[in-house]
């Protein structure tokens, strides 16, 4: 009834509800991405997001020149793709420990001009397409919308893969080497455990549930060099709202974003770029640290 | 302190007034200027300067005695850069005259600056219709289209097919808005009814929120008011969600053939468009079409072939003026002369600077109809240049007045 | 070290004056305006520890202001700069005041998202003109009688408007105000113990930075005629940090060769079109990888290397060694 007041159909928000949690689990990936990055490296990626383009390219071209199709390349587009970031980040960015964080920064983001300049002159801006797969074609009419097979099947892979870096994360032994070396690495070191190596293999993981969100991207947006500047600026604004403390916070936020950002193209469509900045100063505002920060 | 500077002003003076006179009669020289490597790099790009190129072999390679000079820039869809660009082109480079310049406010900044200088300007990739009304000149001359004309076409061509209730999708900026107002205006003319729009960002990834908004509305045509990844967005997305399958219709209002080349016919089929040139329309258009394939790889959209079409004009106006450096006896010969090639077919120059020429609405093909690889398009109908670009007393021009 | 200054600065003045008639001056004025943009940016980075990664907001909504305030209203130059300028200054409040809440990666990306929404609202908002921008800007008559049309004249102010600005960041940042802010940079708990309010001075740089930043804007749209979206989008509030990266953060003259060298390539390079971003990119990663004090930073520390041995071997000039020590090791921590 009061979804009537306002002038919007209740099925129509349930729809939109939906829509906004699968933009949401893209958020959730890439700023779990970067919150795991952050915990280990003390570094913002700003490289993510043309981490993330690389990984819907990398799959791109894995069906283009090598008829690879989408199942094999959801592993194997992010392996690459890890595989090349953990390369940048052994060459390049553990040249950087000793220094302010704000160096790590500066690095990623000349990476990531690097690699969007890159494709940019390989590929132009026109953008590709990745046909979604045969079985997700079609979809299912939920009576308050109809909803693309490949759309239940993204929100179902990244709750999942969520779900499960976390309980990797908090919940096994190596997860709890991984977040003993946020904590003290020095410490760890002297348990005889190979610090860097951890490092580097956390960059890896970081980089590859970027790609891993531009595989499942792919078939959804053109495929195309700029992709991903405009999604890590708002993934920017998502960790400062959840705050880099925690992965559950990382995942909660992005979730929560995406359905404020729904809502916002069904009342106030003029303010769906800005909503998520504007949640971002009130925050500011009221708990600098963030909704899952600490201090 | 203020002596040195009074006396180097003086010098300066002297000296910028030296450089004034010295560059006279020389080889024309031309500038294609536009985006070679951003968002209207495949549809302009490098591919206008082949056409330019190519427009000055078929004059024979010379004008006035002298072979013809082509310069190029990538103005990287900065007004600044293009400014600067052509600023140094005029002042220091003797260019008579700049061609192509997509990105309306980097057309824009160039159009004040050839007006000021009485340097000639062809634009073939900017849509503003802005460049023949507030802000026309003298010496300008607008193409290849521009939004009036993409929404006339499109506009009142479906109409009259039948679709007679609409449902815009905005992108959130002037170019958006316009086109948005300009259809709306037409539909509504033409007896439709427009239901409803939604408005979204510039470089929206995701659109199924507002397609959501647009299959709420009922509408029966899906008008696309935005124009490059946005609207090759939507159109994908719009197949995902099932919304042409359950009866509605997407209209693309700028929509370049490069664009359906990316989407692939498979998303982009039975689209409704309007274009100012389709390579697979004639004898002629194909013989340029396939000339053009040769040397870039790729068939030229109606930008590409606007420069070539363009260039020619105002080459063989010059050697009919005997000059290049009046403005005034140059823009006669432009105005006077019937654009008689495969593109124009005999179009004219309106006083305004606008070249009117026939559109054509067209609708995108199914994978089972298309022969060949750039066979995209069936034409619907030719849409005759008055009707597509309107009165030129509506346009706003202030010297026409 | 004073002395060096004045000297340096007089034949910097005296090149300034001669240089349009030896290079191109809507080139020259370009620099000008970008140099002292990165000048504003480094005040808040080199001195203040704080990396804003969006400082295209303040100069492209200044530009936007100036623009339309002498294109509509019909200000006068120095009008519509000052108002350009007051419009950057109450932005940086607004956002600085927010922003300075948190501090390091914090800080920069939510200037960063600040910035974004400017360039949102700039692409939305009717006055700006979306994508076609404010076009055919009057250059005007400065004070109503001097006529900007002409190129060599609109030099002589822009580089009035530069020095004066320049003058301005470099005696704050030898002013008891610079030095507390170093000191805030350097161990903010440390000052916050010594009574400082550190968020009000790390509040007023903001400002202070965003005003200038605006004023490079402003002028901006007196060289170009036009203020679009190019001035609020995120790859100039790259180029700005990139700028004083190269020239040397924390250095008085890093930002003015930076930009004149980013510039300098962006001109000449545009013919390779995506390139441009691939150069610039690979020069961010050089700069922090090897090149961490930047040109100007390097050349000082190379500089005050020989000064020390000199003052060791004849111990004469102590002071002035020590002092120069400390400034070239100032490019160092500013991080």
């Amino acid at each position: 009834m009061i979804f009537d007041l306002l002038g919007v159909p209740p099925q129509a928000l349930l729809g939109q509800l939906l829509l906004g949690l699968i933009n949401g689990s893209f958020y959730a990936l890439l700023s779990l991405g970067l919150a795991l990055i952050f915990g280990m490296l003390n570094i913002i990626n700003f490289a993510h997001g043309a981490l993330y383009m690389m990984g819907a390219f990398v799959s791109w071209m894995l069906l283009t020149y090598l008829g690879i199709p989408f199942w094999p390349s959801l592993i194997l587009a992010p392996l690459i793709v890890a595989l090349f970031g953990m390369a940048l980040e052994r060459t390049m960015l553990s040249k950087l420990y000793h220094l302010d964080h704000l160096y790590g920064l500066l690095l990623t983001f000349g990476l990531a001009l690097i690699i969007e300049g890159a494709f940019r002159t390989m590929y132009g801006v026109s953008g590709r397409v990745y046909p979604i797969p045969e079985i997700l074609r079609g979809g299912t009419n939920l009576g308050f919308m109809f909803l693309p097979n490949y759309r239940a099947f993204v929100v179902v892979v990244a709750l999942f893969v969520c779900l499960g870096v976390w309980f990797f994360i908090e919940r096994t032994r190596i997860g709890s080497y991984l977040r003993a070396g946020t904590e003290n690495p020095e410490l760890l070191q002297a348990f005889g455990i190979n610090v860097p190596r951890m490092i580097t293999l956390t960059y890896g993981l970081g980089v590859g549930l970027a790609a891993l969100t531009g595989v499942l991207a792919a078939p959804i947006y053109q495929v195309h060099p700029l992709m991903g500047f405009h999604m890590i600026i708002v993934v920017f604004a998502v960790v400062v709202i959840g705050g880099l403390g925690s992965m559950l916070g990382a995942i909660v936020t992005g979730l929560l974003l995406g359905v404020v950002e729904g809502f916002t193209r069904v009342f106030y469509p003029e303010a769906s770029a800005t909503v998520v900045f504007i949640i971002m100063a009130i925050v500011l505002l009221l708990r600098p640290q963030g909704l899952f920060g600490k201090r | 302190m203020n002596y040195r500077r009074t006396l180097a002003y003086a010098a300066a003076v002297a000296l910028t007034a030296g450089a004034g006179t010295a560059a006279a009669e020389g080889p024309v020289r031309i500038g294609v200027m536009n985006d070679m490597s951003g968002l209207y790099a495949d549809l302009a790009g490098p591919g206008s300067v082949v056409a330019a190129e190519m427009a000055i072999e078929d004059i024979g390679g010379e004008v006035l005695g002298h072979p013809v000079d082509v310069l190029s820039a990538d103005h990287q869809n900065r007004a600044d850069l293009a400014s600067t660009i052509a600023r140094q082109w005029f002042d220091d480079d003797g260019v008579h005259a700049i061609f192509d310049v997509p990105n309306s406010s980097a057309a824009l900044a160039v159009q004040e600056l050839a007006r000021e200088r009485e340097k000639f300007f062809f634009i073939s990739g900017a849509a503003t219709s802005r460049l023949t009304g507030d802000s026309c000149s003298p010496t300008g001359v607008h193409w290849t289209y521009d939004t009036t004309s993409l929404a006339n076409g499109t506009g009142q061509a479906v109409v009259q097919e039948g679709g007679d209730s609409w449902f815009f999708l905005t992108a959130d900026y002037a170019f958006g808005h316009s086109l948005e107002e300009d259809v709306s205006a037409v539909v509504e003319e033409a007896g439709g009814q427009v239901m409803g729009s939604v408005r979204h960002p510039l470089d929206t990834q995701d659109f199924s929120s507002y397609l959501l908004q647009a299959q709420g509305s009922g509408a029966e045509i899906i008008g696309l008011a935005n124009a490059g990844t946005d609207t090759t967005n939507a159109i994908r997305q719009a197949g995902e969600f099932g919304i042409v399958e359950a009866g509605q219709r997407l209209a693309g209002l700028l929509l370049f053939i490069t664009d359906i080349h990316a989407l692939g016919l498979e998303a982009a089929q039975d689209l409704v468009l309007t274009t100012g040139f389709y390579w697979n329309r004639n004898e002629e258009t194909r013989a340029f079409a396939e000339r053009f394939n040769e040397r870039t790889g790729q068939m030229p959209t109606m930008v590409q072939a606007g420069v070539y079409s363009s260039t020619r004009h105002f080459l063989n106006a010059v050697e009919e003026a005997g000059t290049v450096d009046e403005a005034q006896a140059v823009m006669e010969r432009v105005r006077a002369n019937p654009v008689d090639d495969f593109f124009g077919d005999g179009g004219h120059v309106r006083e305004d600077g606008r070249m009117v020429h026939d559109m054509y609405l067209v609708r995108v093909k199914s994978p089972e109809e298309s022969e060949g690889e750039w066979d995209y398009y069936e034409v619907l109908r030719t849409i005759p240049g008055e009707e597509a670009y309107g009165a030129m007393e509506d346009g706003g021009c202030q010297y026409v007045n | 070290m004073e002395r060096n200054h004045l000297i340096l600065a007089v034949v910097a003045v005296v090149a300034l004056l001669i240089a349009p008639h030896l290079l191109y001056s809507v080139f020259l004025m370009k620099v000008l305006c970008f140099a002292l943009f990165a000048c504003a940016f480094n005040l808040l980075l080199g001195y203040g520890g704080l990396l804003s990664f969006g400082h295209a907001a303040y100069f492209g909504s200044a530009s936007y202001v100036t623009a339309h305030t002498m294109k509509v209203w019909g200000f006068t130059p120095e009008l519509g700069i000052i108002a350009g300028m007051l419009a950057a200054a109450l932005l940086g409040l607004v956002f600085g005041w927010l922003a300075i809440r948190r501090a390091g990666i914090y800080f920069a990306m939510v200037t960063l998202a600040f910035a974004q929404m400017v360039y949102f609202y700039a692409l939305q908002a009717p006055f700006t003109g979306g994508e076609d921008g404010i076009q055919a800007v009057p250059r005007g008559e400065l004070f109503g009688f001097i006529d900007l049309r002409d190129d060599i004249s609109l030099y002589y102010f822009v580089l009035a408007l530069f020095l004066i600005g320049f003058f301005v960041l470099y005696r704050t940042v030898y002013s008891p105000f610079g030095q507390v802010l170093k000191a805030i940079r350097e161990n903010e708990p440390r000052a916050i113990s010594l009574g400082y309010r550190t968020n009000h001075f790390k509040l007023a740089t903001f400002v202070l930075s965003a005003t200038f930043s605006g004023m490079a804007g402003a002028a901006t749209v007196l060289v170009f005629q036009l203020a679009s979206l190019t001035y609020v989008e995120w790859q100039m509030s790259g180029e700005v940090v990139l700028m004083t990266l190269l020239g040397g953060m924390g250095t008085v003259l890093g930002p003015v060769v930076g930009a004149a060298l980013v510039v300098t390539l962006q001109t000449y390079l545009a013919p390779f079109g995506a390139w441009v971003t691939i150069i610039l990119g690979v020069i961010f990663v050089i700069c922090v990888l090897l090149f961490r004090r930047g040109i100007v930073g390097e050349a000082l520390a190379r500089f005050a290397f020989l000064k020390n041995d000199k003052a060791q071997l004849q111990r004469s000039d102590v002071a002035e060694a020590t002092v120069t020590k400390e400034a070239a090791h100032d490019p160092v921590k500013p991080l």
